[in-house]
């Protein structure tokens, strides 16, 4: 019976669903930065998998649907370039300098510390695109022969360390113009960091946000050269 | 519009994207293929927001969702990244400042240009 029931698609998709609501409720009674959804969702999972001894295929055959979906996820981030279309006209040339020079500078600074501590491959292909929202960057990790969950991970890391210290980043390297400290801010830590940077101000929040789109198309046409 | 007609769309340009992905020579994901084409659609006008405005916005609502199937196979990959954690953590910190002070100085940097160059033409 149970058996049954564990190799069920639906298995893997209730626990997924579950999982993910728990995270949200945790987030929003904590208000914590660290208690994102994800973590606490991924964490769950891996714990009741662990526990009941399931293996992963048997989560996956459910898990697997909700995968099929970043497609479409990655696709509707058009969107958010879409919507933003004026202020990327007007500022057109600053925001295609500073994301250029921000991946180009993620992705050599990635892998040269990737080569410093002798890394294996399939990590360096999965911490290439950890500047650049999750999305884009499981696709960039899975077409290079990386793991998508290890870019996950790192993306996340990145996202958190942007959020906690961008102000301090600001008064460190003297960045006083709100455009610069947006786009930054975006190329360094998107989603996660752009949440912060609305808090720092308007002109900030929309660079940011639209330093995650460019960046995550830059990062996955430079990532071809290398 | 029709809810199906939404989901028929954003399949449909994945659909559409996954093709192209396997057309090309090189390894490029076919998500950022399907990013561009629907941009393509959107700024080109063949596609209104609108049509896919429902579908679209409970994905961005729920994006996290999509990438916890991803996040937990990492467990298949943990005696791999258990060897390698600090590497890891010290990667994903820190060139994050890096990235962000080389970003943030060079379009300051260019504002700046502009600017005085600006004022220039004006005197």
């Amino acid at each position: 019976m149970l058996d049954t029931l564990l190799s069920s698609p639906f298995f893997g998709l209730t626990l997924t669903a579950a999982a993910w609501c728990f995270g949200c409720w945790v987030q929003k009674k904590t208000g914590m930065l660290l208690c994102n959804p994800l973590l606490i969702a991924v964490a769950l999972i891996i714990a009741v998998l662990s526990v009941f001894r399931i293996p992963y295929e048997t989560y996956s055959a459910g898990g697997n649907f909700i995968h099929l979906m970043l497609g479409p996820v990655t696709a509707v981030l058009a969107l958010n370039i879409y919507n933003q279309r004026a202020i990327l006209r007007e500022h057109f040339l600053p925001v295609l300098a500073g994301c250029l020079v921000g991946s180009l500078t993620s992705l050599a600074s990635v892998l040269s510390l990737c080569k410093l501590f002798h890394v294996d491959e399939a990590l360096a292909a999965s911490l290439m695109p950890k500047s650049v929202t999750t999305a884009i960057a499981m696709g960039i990790a899975e077409s290079h022969g990386g793991v998508a969950g290890i870019a996950a991970a790192a993306v996340m890391v990145a996202g958190i360390t942007g959020a906690i210290f961008a102000p301090l980043f600001a008064k460190l390297f003297h960045i006083t113009e709100p455009a610069a400290e947006g786009l930054a801010i975006g190329a360094c830590s998107h989603a996660l960091g752009t949440t912060r940077a609305l808090e720092i101000g308007p002109v900030q929040g929309a660079m940011s946000s639209i330093a995650i789109c460019v960046c995550g198309i830059l990062t996955s046409i430079l990532s071809l050269f290398l | 519009m029709n809810i199906m007609a939404e989901l028929a769309i954003i399949f449909g340009v994945c659909l559409i994207s996954e093709g192209i992905a396997a057309l090309l020579p090189v390894a490029f994901p076919a998500s950022v293929i399907a990013l561009l084409l629907l941009g393509l659609l959107l700024f080109s006008k063949i596609i209104n927001p609108e049509n896919i405005r429902r579908f679209s916005g409970f994905l961005v609502a729920n994006m996290a969702f999509f990438f916890l199937p991803a996040c937990v196979g990492v467990m298949e990959h943990a005696p791999a990244i258990l060897g390698q954690l600090v590497p890891f953590f010290l990667i994903s910190c820190l060139t994050t400042p890096v990235v962000y002070f080389v970003t943030a100085w060079s379009v300051q940097w260019l504002i700046r240009l502009s600017r005085e160059k600006g004022a220039k033409k004006h005197a």
